[in-house]
């Protein structure tokens, strides 16, 4: 980000930033930039606080009065956190039990599909809620993407499976269409719960996060480069790698 | 959360550890009033119209969002797992402040929001973004932008 100040900059713009990690701005130096304190992924803070969104985007603005630069200032407010109350009523959408059918001798994938029906009341009303869905990386129907990624799972994988783009990009973009799908869902429930609040439940209790970490092993260990790559660093988020353990 | 110390373990080394590029200089060009201000947004969220090319592995090319594209319209390609989306999949202004930046235009405070803004993928080297960088700098002044804001992710 910092270097986009720069290279705009010197082109005769003037920009102002919003950072997120403030070492990379010390080291940068762009010409103006506001350092946040917020979790990565949401650089204006909550969503749907329309009056804290304005103020950090006033701040921002407000460091074009500035004479002369580089200007790094600190934001002071933080987001709100969800208070114990707010939290103890934030479950996840309905009670998974994946291990339950795994028990039963049913495929990872068949549990995969049983909660994802199970989801769908959830997401429905996250369409409703927040006027849209965040499907669309890959293109494709939300049940085309789930085809693709279970044919990876079950060690047949679909060829061309999104046109356009390689095999391996394919099964990303596809994966990131179904996360989304659990995240709209997760998102639809009453309550204040963060990122991580969201991303814990989803790595820590779902059969997908589960097929994602088996898939992780696996494509790691394949003799197709990208798909290696995509595996080791595009699947699972490096904070719940640590916890892969937690699958087994 | 954007504390190092908030983050996990790996991905705080790895940021720590990431060589940042050098400038040799502090370029400055002074803004306009805020009043006189015509603003466009860049981020770096991987956004794009939705049936757009999806951003790739290593991309450094840019997406170009119109100021009137729907919410419903508006699409996450980005490569990294290592961040939130689940507050920008209830709000786009999160990190396309659109909505608020419309806003600020109506009651004056800004002059006028630009009429195209433009996304890149943050996970690539800056380096690599310069050349499409330049080239927006002249597309952002054929839009009459004269203040632009860059939006991480």
């Amino acid at each position: 980000m910092g270097g986009l100040a720069h290279y705009l900059e010197e082109d005769g713009l003037a920009t102002t930033q919003i950072s997120l990690i403030r070492l990379h701005s010390e080291k940068t130096r762009p010409p103006r930039a506001l350092w946040v304190p917020f979790e990565l992924g949401r650089p204006l803070g909550p969503p749907n606080d329309a009056a804290f969104q304005r103020r950090v985007l006033m701040a921002t603005l407000g460091l074009f009065a500035a004479k002369s630069g580089p200007v790094l200032e600190d934001y002071a407010e933080d987001a709100a956190k969800a208070t114990e109350d707010e939290m103890e009523g934030w479950v996840c959408p309905i009670n998974l039990s994946p291990p339950a059918l795994e028990s039963n001798g049913a495929a990872p994938d068949a549990g995969v599909i049983s909660e994802m029906k199970s989801l769908w009341p959830w997401y429905d009303m996250a369409l409703e809620k927040h006027g849209r869905n965040n499907l669309g990386a890959s293109g494709l129907a939300l049940e085309g993407a789930r085809s693709v990624v279970l044919s990876f799972s079950t060690g047949e994988p679909e060829e061309a499976s999104v046109p356009g783009v390689s095999r391996g990009e394919g099964l990303r973009l596809a994966v990131d269409d179904i996360k989304a799908f659990y995240v709209d869902a997760a998102t639809a429930q009453p309550g204040n719960a963060s990122g991580s609040d969201v991303q814990d439940w989803f790595w820590r209790e779902t059969a997908f996060a589960r097929l994602l970490h088996d898939m992780r092993r696996k494509l790691m260990a394949s003799s197709d480069e990208e798909l290696a790559l995509i595996g080791e660093w595009f699947l699972v988020p490096s904070s719940h790698l640590l916890e892969e353990s937690y699958y087994r | 959360m954007a504390r190092l110390q908030d983050i996990d373990a790996l991905m705080r080394e790895e940021l720590i550890e990431l060589e940042c590029p050098k400038f040799g200089s502090d370029p400055w060009v002074d803004a306009p009033k805020l009043a006189e201000s015509r603003v466009a947004v860049i981020s770096t969220a991987g956004l794009q119209r939705r049936g757009d090319r999806p951003f790739d592995l290593g991309a450094a090319d840019y997406r170009v969002i119109l100021g009137e594209t729907a919410a419903e319209d508006l699409v996450m390609s980005h490569i990294s797992t290592n961040f939130d989306r689940a507050g920008y999949q209830q709000d786009m202004n999160v990190c396309f402040p659109i909505d608020r930046l419309n806003e600020l235009a109506e009651e004056g405070v800004i002059g006028s929001v630009a009429k195209y803004h433009y996304s890149f993928m943050g996970a690539t080297a800056p380096e690599d973004m310069e050349a499409p960088a330049r080239q927006l700098a002249g597309l952002l002044k054929a839009d009459n932008v004269n203040a632009v804001m860059l939006i991480p992710v």
